[in-house]
């Protein structure tokens, strides 16, 4: 019965189970990552491609969003900062709000949609097609080359995303200061770098490096993990996209915690 | 004395509540063509599934080439599966590479030292016998399905393997096709000197193609022999419907 006080009960249980059954087979599907990473073979020429599509392939999708972000922010900030007649802080104000968080934020989210759902999509395919059993029975390791190549590639490509969206980004506030403030690119650039420390750099490279991975292995996971069907297959684009990016801002909270740690000492 | 290659007891496969296999028993003896017949759901995949790693059985034993199957290390089963040319129903092409990269993905992986000359000479040669040279540099997509299915084929035999297993391999193709499939069964058994298991439920693929039947039915093997002893005799009601109902009798 549907009122069944025993019958709820029952279907806690067994989401309660599904839930620690989903993370057993999560954790044990990082551990392998982990454990097949180091040795050979090395599929480097997929690792390449990999990069390839990941970065390359997201250049204009990042161009044109990094560069707004750039825009619009520093538009948004600038009341603020006239009510106090300190417009020339701009330039500092907006690189420590993009080198420290929305560079790898929105390249992040971006990769995640793109990139993570790609992943997803295609492995997901390929395990619906028996692709992937194919690759198995002709003695090759599918892990290998589906899912080690694709994390590594966007474990390196999204800080070097991150990087580009940070440069991108400035250059469209700087566009935004120059028409308002006429201030010169040397004198933009001075302020930028004179308010950005070391450590903003390196912790926005670290999360980078964990965001890429976030976004690799949790589009191999579902891909690998969808159940037949198209159906299953964009299922596991879509959650591939909800995982990664529900994960990438708890990274985001974590990063910032130990960012704050270091800062302190 | 024959030699039996793969060697089948007692298979016992379920799926959560639905058992597929029942106790299996199955001899295939080297050189032949054995066609493995039955309703679609009958469990035909599941056993060579089972035969190449990529299921596990719950009961019994499965020993393919003296190997037993289930308790082989990764290492020993890739050994085995090197041995093995499984043929996918729906071809199992590798959407994302040419004809030369799908043929050339599991030999470069799998023979050592394979010089580009060597290589090129390995792919055009496996893709002359199947006739169809002419496709080395297309995509998949680009491909009929009869010409998928030949290119699925000559994946599998680029590595020289001494047992095929074909599941379903006339499926969804026009007689014409259909034909021009069970025509290169029998060539690649003459021309690689293979053993073949044959997974069909189409009585034309298995008459052409097929030296010895075995029909699976309510997961175990209801009848097996010669075409004509399995299907033109039959005593069972199951087997003679199955006959019946095909289109060479109508």
């Amino acid at each position: 019965m549907a009122g069944d006080p025993s019958s709820k009960d029952k279907i806690i249980g067994k989401r309660i189970d599904k839930f620690f059954i989903g993370l057993e087979s999560a954790f044990k599907f990082v551990k392998r990552f982990f454990q097949e990473v180091w040795f050979p073979p090395y599929e480097f020429k997929e690792v390449i491609r990999q990069c390839y599509q990941i970065g390359w392939n997201s250049l204009p999708l990042i161009s044109l969003t990094g560069f707004i972000v750039g825009v619009v922010f520093t538009n948004q900030s600038r009341p603020s900062l006239a009510e106090f007649g300190a417009t020339s802080w701009l330039p500092a104000l907006i690189s420590i709000a993009v080198v420290r968080a929305m560079g790898p934020l929105v390249t992040a989210l971006i990769a995640a949609g793109k990139v993570g759902s790609s992943i997803g999509a295609e492995i997901g395919s390929m395990k619906v097609t028996e692709q992937i059993d194919a690759m198995e029975v002709s003695a090759t390791n599918p892990f290998k080359f589906l899912v080690v190549t694709r994390v590594l590639a966007s474990t390196f490509m999204i800080p070097i995303l991150v990087l580009y969206t940070d440069f991108v980004a400035l250059l469209g506030a700087f566009t935004n200061v120059h028409f308002n403030e006429l201030v010169s690119l040397s004198t933009f650039f001075v302020q930028v770098f004179d308010a950005i420390s070391f450590l903003d750099v390196t912790s926005s490279m670290v999360k980078s490096l964990f965001f890429g991975f976030t976004i690799g292995i949790v589009g191999c996971y579902k891909g690998y993990n969808s159940t037949k069907g198209t159906e299953g297959v964009g299922k596991a684009a879509n959650s591939a996209v909800v995982m990664a990016m529900f994960l990438i801002f708890i990274e985001e909270l974590l990063s910032l915690q130990v960012t704050n740690f270091f800062r302190q000492l | 004395m024959v030699e039996t290659v793969v060697k089948v007891r007692n298979l016992v496969k379920s799926f959560g509540e639905l058992d597929v296999l029942k106790g299996v028993d199955l001899d295939l003896y080297k050189g032949e063509n054995l066609v493995v017949l039955g309703k679609s759901g009958s469990g035909k995949s599941v056993l060579i599934k089972i035969m190449v790693g990529l299921l596990t059985q719950d009961e019994g034993s499965v020993k393919v080439l003296g190997k037993e199957v289930k308790g082989l290390s990764q290492r020993e089963l890739n050994e085995l599966r090197l041995k093995i040319g499984f043929s996918f129903q729906a071809s199992a092409l590798y959407d994302s590479m040419t004809v030369r990269e799908n043929l050339e993905f599991p030999l470069v992986r799998n023979v050592k030292n394979l010089s580009k000359a060597d290589k090129d000479k390995l792919v055009e040669d496996v893709l002359d016998s199947v006739g169809l040279l002419g496709t080395i540099n297309q995509m998949p997509s680009e491909l009929s399905g009869g010409q998928r299915k030949r290119i699925g084929i000559a994946r599998t035999l680029i590595l020289k393997p001494e047992i095929m297993l074909y599941d379903e391999p006339t499926a969804g193709l026009d007689p014409i096709t259909c034909m021009d499939i069970n025509n290169l069964i029998n060539q690649v058994n003459e021309k690689y000197k293979t053993t073949s298991i044959i997974i069909t439920h189409d009585l034309t693929c298995a008459k052409v193609t097929g030296d010895r039947m075995a029909v699976l039915l309510d997961g175990v093997f209801g009848a097996k022999g010669k075409f004509e002893e399995v299907f033109e005799h039959a005593q069972d009601g199951r087997v003679k419907s199955f006959y019946d109902y095909n289109f060479i009798k109508q």
